[in-house]
């Protein structure tokens, strides 16, 4: 086993004092950060992800993936800043306005960012023009959107709208996800994407911004 | 009246906790996911205050509670079985503010899995608390007088079921909630966040049945009348 599929089996395990200790090592021997990232942290969290949208593992295993997977990253960072290696993408998450449930929307944030997007996320309660604002003063490429109530739902159509109205369509896209929302939903308010759960989030918004 | 419960009152079941976080009954747990569960456990148990406020209320008053804002569900279980109750009290629960910032933190310092793992602890328990309130309400209820072999007392909340969530604005206004330190922010949601607040309808347990195809039932994820349906069955068994 080389090294960095060694770290990337500690990311799967869930063994953040591993990962820091493997990641350091990857570091001492020269190793280039970006590859450490993709080929040992990233590779680990995708591993995690496929698992995890066939429930062969779940929840608590992937928070724990992940948790294991910033241990690596508190390590790699500096050096990714310092060779000016941008991520992926900014993406701006936040449960609309009038909704406090924030278990998938974190869940979602935490398997971008296992992916290697910078994620913003805004919390729960997020009101239209925050969410796009935030795209636009960020320079996010996607705006996702987490919704449990039938109630906030119509929020999600807001945000499209507003997107529109701005004038941002073209550079921002919208993803929309949460237990009542359906591809038909997001259809019909015109955003450009669903996610049915957190795995398959990330991979829509993998091709949202073209990275598939 | 002003309640308190205890740690243990609320303290939400393992199972229930694994379900909240997507594990399905009998999944395989691994230890790290019980250590896990457990360092969440020992935080709510170090950090819950739990409290409530509960208040009689009449059936005209309560009806000009429900209609808060006048955006409710043309057709919804509480206009149906709130006329037909005997006794309604407005209610709230909550857990009190550490354990929200405890969460807030958690995900601050990069603690995902026990963030999200305290959060579901919470959540349930934040269920578990008004389950006991709805308890202490009815045997309150029962030691008042309350005669009723056949009766049951179910919390209903807005939010949920075709009430309007605007409609806790006029809940708030006649319970004062902030007598246990729960507010409303603009959007009608409770600060702080693990709290449930409602009414309690109690009435023959027959009331409480109705048929879960409201048109709001249909994008309605949550599904737990369904569970309450079933119970109440259970119980009319009994």
């Amino acid at each position: 086993m080389t090294l960095l599929t060694d770290l990337a089996d500690a990311i799967i395990r869930g063994d953040g004092p591993r990962v820091t200790a493997l990641t350091r090592q990857a570091i001492g021997q020269g190793m280039p950060p970006k590859g450490i990232l993709d080929d040992g942290l990233i590779a680990g969290m995708a591993v995690v992800g496929d698992r995890f949208r066939v429930h062969e593992i779940f929840l608590p295993d992937v928070l724990l993936a992940a948790k294991a997977m910033y241990a690596g990253m508190d390590e790699l960072r500096p050096l990714l800043v310092r060779e000016g290696i941008p991520s992926i993408g900014k993406v701006v998450i936040g449960s609309v306005k009038g909704d406090l449930h924030d278990i998938g929307k974190n869940l979602v944030g935490i398997m971008l960012k296992g992916a290697g997007f910078e994620v913003l996320d805004l919390g729960h309660d997020v009101p239209p023009e925050r969410m796009v604002e935030t795209a636009k003063a960020e320079g996010a490429k996607v705006i996702g959107m987490s919704a449990l109530l039938t109630t906030t739902m119509p929020v999600m159509g807001e945000v499209v709208g507003l997107v529109r109205a701005q004038g941002l369509s073209g550079t921002v896209r919208t993803v929309v996800g949460g237990a009542p929302v359906s591809a038909d939903f997001a259809r019909e308010i015109g955003a450009d994407a669903y996610g049915f759960d957190a795995a398959n989030a990330v991979d829509v918004v993998r091709e949202l911004v073209g990275r598939r | 009246m002003i309640l308190s419960f205890a740690p243990a009152e609320v303290a939400p079941p393992r199972p229930a906790v694994l379900a909240q976080l997507g594990v399905p009954a009998g999944a395989e747990v691994p230890e790290r996911t019980a250590l896990l569960l457990d360092d969440a456990a020992a935080l709510f148990a170090e950090l819950v205050a739990a409290g409530g406020v509960v208040e009689p209320i009449s059936a005209a008053d309560f009806e000009a509670v429900y209609r808060g804002e006048g955006r409710n569900a043309p057709d919804s279980p509480v206009a149906a079985v709130a006329p037909r109750a005997e006794h309604l009290r407005l209610f709230a629960v909550t857990l009190g503010e550490p354990l929200s910032a405890e969460v807030r933190r958690r995900f601050e310092e990069d603690d995902p899995a026990l963030a999200v793992a305290l959060d579901a602890t919470a959540s349930v328990a934040a269920d578990e608390a008004a389950d006991a309130l709805e308890r202490r309400v009815e045997a309150d209820l029962r030691a008042g007088g309350w005669d009723r072999p056949d009766g049951a007392a179910l919390r209903y909340s807005p939010g949920y079921c075709g009430w309007d969530v605007t409609g806790q604005r006029a809940l708030f206004a006649a319970l004062r909630p902030g007598r246990i330190g729960v507010s409303l922010n603009a959007s009608c949601l409770m600060q702080p966040l693990k709290s449930v607040s409602g009414v309690v309808i109690a009435g023959p347990l027959a009331i409480h049945r109705f048929p879960p195809t409201y048109p709001f039932c249909d994008h309605c994820e949550a599904r737990t009348c369904r569970d309450r349906l079933r119970a109440l069955a259970k119980r009319a068994a009994v």
